[in-house]
C-alpha cells in the first residue's frame, strides 16, 4: 500500500500566478511523457519483473513519479489560483475552463486527455526496462522545453530543473537494471515464469 | 493549533524534505548496488536522523502522515502541500 506524507519532494512556491505557463506544463501532469503515466507504467511493469534489482527500483521509481505528479499538480494549480476567467480565456484556457474548471484534469499541452496507448506493459523485461530508458529521456527533453517555455519565472524553472535531473538519475537507474535482466537471462537454465 | 508556518518550523520542514530526499535517492542507488556497503552506512544514518525530525516536527507542528497518534485532528488544519502556504 501507499501512505501519503503530508509535504512534497521538492517545494513549490508560485509568487506570481500565471496561466500561460500553466497550459503548456500540465503536459507533465497527463500528457505522452508525463508523470502520471510514468507513474502507471512503471507500477505496472514490475509486476512482470523477473529479479530482485528490476521488482525494486520499479517500484520505488513509481512511487517516486506519484510525489512527481504531485508538484507538477501543484505547479499547474498555484500558477491558476486565483486568476480571473477573463485571464485563462486570454491564456488560451477557455476551453479548459469550460470543461474543468480550476480544477487540474490529467492531459496533455494540446489538450488531449491523459491514455494508457502512451504506456507499454509488455510482461518482457527486456522490452519494458528498454521502453522505460526512452521514457526517462523523453521526460527529460519535455522539462528541457518547458524551461525554455517558462525561462521568465525562476520560481517555476527551479522546480522544472530538479524535476529534469531525476530523469536522468531514473534512466541512470533502469540502465543498471537492464544490465542485470540481462545477465540473469544470460545465465544457463534460467526460465521465465519459474524464478522464485 | 497556529496554522501560520513560522521560521522554524520551515527550517525544520527544509531539513526533513532534504534528508527524505537523500534517503530516497540512496534507496534507488541500494536496489541495483544493494552491496555497496559505504551506501548503506550513509542509509543508516540519514534515515535515522530523519526519523528524529519527523518525530520533532510532528510533535511541535502536526502530523506529517495518518499514522502519527492525535488527540485533536490536525491532519485536516494545515494548508496542504500543494496550496500556497503549504510545507
Amino acid at each position: 500500500m501507499w501512505t501519503y506524507d503530508r509535504h512534497l519532494q521538492y517545494p513549490v512556491n508560485i509568487k506570481t500566478p500565471n496561466p500561460t505557463l500553466a497550459k503548456v506544463i500540465i503536459s507533465q501532469y497527463g500528457g505522452p511523457d508525463g508523470e502520471l503515466g510514468a507513474s502507471l507504467r512503471y507500477l505496472s511493469q514490475r509486476f512482470g519483473m523477473p529479479d530482485k534489482k528490476s521488482k525494486a527500483i520499479l517500484n520505488d521509481i513509481g512511487t517516486e513519479e506519484l510525489a512527481h505528479l504531485e508538484m507538477v499538480g501543484a505547479l499547474v494549480h498555484q500558477l491558476t489560483d486565483g486568476v480571473s476567467v477573463q485571464e485563462m480565456e486570454k491564456a488560451g484556457l477557455g476551453a479548459y475552463y469550460t470543461d474543468h474548471g480550476f480544477g487540474v484534469y490529467p492531459q496533455a499541452a494540446a489538450g488531449v486527455p491523459w491514455n494508457a496507448a502512451t504506456i507499454a506493459v509488455k510482461g518482457d523485461p527486456i522490452a519494458d526496462l528498454t521502453e522505460d530508458l526512452a521514457a526517462e529521456q523523453k521526460a527529460r527533453a519535455t522539462y528541457e522545453k518547458l524551461i525554455n517555455l517558462c525561462k521568465d519565472d525562476p520560481d517555476v524553472v527551479n522546480v522544472l530543473r530538479y524535476l529534469r535531473e531525476r530523469e536522468i538519475v531514473h534512466f541512470q537507474r533502469f540502465g543498471e537494471a537492464l544490465n542485470g535482466v540481462q545477465d540473469k537471462l544470460a545465465q544457463k537454465r534460467f526460465h521465465m515464469g519459474k524464478n522464485k | 493549533m497556529n496554522t501560520e508556518i513560522t521560521n522554524d518550523q520551515k527550517m525544520l520542514m527544509d531539513q526533513i524534505r532534504s534528508l527524505a530526499f537523500t534517503v530516497n535517492d540512496l534507496a534507488l542507488y541500494l536496489d541495483t548496488h544493494p552491496c555497496d556497503s559505504n551506501a548503506l552506512r550513509y542509509q543508516y544514518e540519514y534515515s535515522e536522523q530523519l526519523r528524529n525530525l519527523r518525530q520533532r516536527y510532528q510533535r511541535e507542528y502536526g502530523p506529517l502522515s495518518i499514522y502519527y497518534p492525535q488527540k485533536a485532528w490536525e491532519w485536516i488544519e494545515s494548508p496542504w502541500p500543494w496550496e500556497k502556504g503549504g510545507v
